[in-house]
């Protein structure tokens, strides 16, 4: 598998204040996002994320490092002809309508005629924008905004698409539809750069993920690697016996009229709890083994640092 | 192409502005009322109604080039469209020059609307048509495009209102720097004239774009001296736009 994107050592301060102080906002952040793979790139709230896929994207210069798409600098326009990107906010030219919007940009990235069109058509379909296609910018909603801009940063058929926070404003269903358009990319074998502080999202579509956090990066690999398959607790609904009854097994996390839910951390104890349950005429309503997830290691990490 | 793209997109941005048909509808009201100014004047009434419609012509149009020029730039980074703009595989230089061509345009248009109307005002009181004042507007013009280029210059590094005082500063120089000429050959050679002459050549002279005496009182204007105005604007607005793009080329957009 090739690399499609690589970063090394990049190092990048903002002067800010009336008497310029330096302050560093990445600080030596190296990664590569291999060809074909959904690459998450997770952080809280001012880590770097964006400042870094600004770097990427030339909207600002590193101090020092290098930054290559497709193997070539990415100082070099042509490296991004390829590249496909939805910013945080979608800031668009909110006088056009979202047909027009997406032919200004086809028409910069040199596309015209019928086939033009047809991508505009094609794209406006794919992201259930083809009703509002008419109407202007100014009129969109948030979640609206992000799904013009995904269609806009489809545009020119890219081999690796950029996005950063693209979930942000969507609701649940929004979420989901963005989530399977991401999963659709991969499968016709585009790379996927996702930058997120959604910690389920990154964890349900992601191959390899990088987490960075006050502008470095603190842990990267595959997903699997990272999460450990263990189980670390049992959470087990009861309904029909009383919570007293179970104080010595597990840790109950609360309890309404007749139900119960514990957490159970000795497998011996889930045992006991079933017979318990049994003897005292009770049902089990659900028992859900937990395993570490994505937002234990990310809490973990940034309690450490 | 890009630059095309990027430029009619500008243009279709400026057609929206309100500013633009204000000061549109105030040149209309300037150039009516020179009309009713020449009514007061003893003399040649025709050479009031020519001097006060060129002027405004000029002063509009200097106030659409920087008004609009300075927010131009400053718009697309304050509203941060310019994100997804220049993740394009697109040059900034081109995105800057089709900015200006843009504005350029739209500039055009609008001298273009206000000679339309400063014609008719002259026809109505002559009934002929003078094409000759042409000549003048569209040195104006000419001065207009520069303006437009100071102004962007200015848009690529600081605030709206701060280019629109620094545009307005460099217009003021421009059109007082011509005195320089006389203080030059009143001085004795040596450093204090070099350093003088040096001045002058930095400065902008906008009054080389000025033929309104001339067009006004009818009196000959030389080729060369045209073709030397023209030659002058061209450089002077192509240094001001290479300035612009060495600004503009390595910004951080944060």
């Amino acid at each position: 598998m090739g690399k499609v994107l690589e970063l090394e050592k990049v190092y990048k301060s903002y002067k800010l204040g009336f008497i310029p102080k330096k302050k560093p906002v990445l600080k030596g952040v190296s990664f590569h996002v291999n060809e074909g793979e959904i690459f998450g790139y997770l952080g809280p709230n001012g880590a770097g994320k964006t400042t870094t896929i600004k770097c990427i994207l030339n909207l600002i210069f590193p101090d020092s490092g290098q930054i290559t798409i497709f193997g070539e600098d990415s100082l070099k326009p042509k490296a991004r002809r390829r590249v496909g990107f939805l910013p945080e906010n979608p800031y668009f030219y909110d006088y056009l309508t979202g047909r027009e919007f997406l032919t200004f940009y086809a028409d910069l990235l040199g596309l015209h005629g019928r086939a033009k069109q047809e991508k505009i058509g094609y794209l406006l379909k794919l992201v259930g924008m083809e009703r509002a296609a008419e109407l202007q910018l100014r009129k969109y909603s948030r979640g609206m905004l992000q799904r013009i801009g995904l269609a806009q940063a489809l545009l020119n058929d890219p081999a690796l698409v950029i996005l950063d926070e693209p979930m942000g404003g969507l609701d649940p269903i929004g979420r989901k539809e963005f989530r399977d358009i991401i999963v659709n990319l991969k499968k016709e074998g585009k790379t996927v750069f996702l930058s997120s502080h959604i910690l389920q999202d990154i964890e349900m579509i992601c191959d390899r993920v990088a987490i960075i956090l006050a502008g470095e990066i603190i842990n990267q690999g595959y997903l699997g690697d990272l999460i450990s398959e263990k189980v670390l607790y049992t959470e087990i609904t009861v309904a029909g016996v009383p919570e007293v009854d179970f104080r010595h097994l597990g840790e109950s996390v609360s309890s309404s009229s007749d139900r119960v839910l514990l957490k159970v951390y000795e497998e011996d104890n889930i045992e006991k709890v079933i017979q318990l349950v049994q003897q005292k005429k009770g049902k089990i309503v659900s028992l859900v083994p937990r395993t570490e997830t994505l937002e234990d290691i990310f809490v973990n990490m940034v309690k450490n640092q | 192409m890009k630059i095309t793209t990027i430029a009619r997109n500008t243009f279709k941005e400026a057609k929206r502005d309100r500013v633009l048909y204000l000061l549109f509808f105030f040149a209309a009201g300037c150039l009516l009322f020179s009309r009713f100014l020449a009514l007061l004047t003893v003399g040649d009434r025709i050479k009031i109604i020519k001097d006060v419609g060129l002027a405004s012509i000029s002063l509009f149009g200097m106030l659409m080039a920087i008004l609009m020029g300075t927010g131009l730039v400053y718009k697309e980074i304050d509203k941060k469209t310019i994100f997804t703009l220049l993740a394009k595989p697109i040059h900034r230089v081109e995105f800057l020059l089709g900015k200006f061509l843009g504005l350029v345009l739209t500039i055009f248009i609008m001298t273009g609307l206000m000679a339309a109307v400063f014609l008719l005002i002259l026809f109505l009181h002559t009934f002929t048509v003078e094409w000759k004042i042409l000549l003048a507007i569209l040195y104006i013009f000419f001065e207009l495009c520069l303006m437009t280029a100071v102004a962007l210059l200015f848009s690529t590094f600081t605030t709206p209102i701060l280019a629109s005082l620094y545009s307005l500063g460099f217009y003021l120089i421009g059109h007082l720097s011509w005195s320089m000429e006389m203080l030059i050959k009143k001085v004795k050679s040596g450093a204090g004239r070099a350093a003088l002459q040096v001045l002058y050549i930095v400065l902008p002279d906008l009054e080389n774009f000025n033929f309104k005496t001339e067009v006004v009182h009818n009196l000959p204007i030389p080729a060369k001296l045209l073709g030397i105005s023209f030659l002058y604007g061209v450089v002077y607005t192509a240094f001001i736009l290479l300035l612009a793009m060495l600004v503009f080329r390595r910004r951080d957009f944060i």
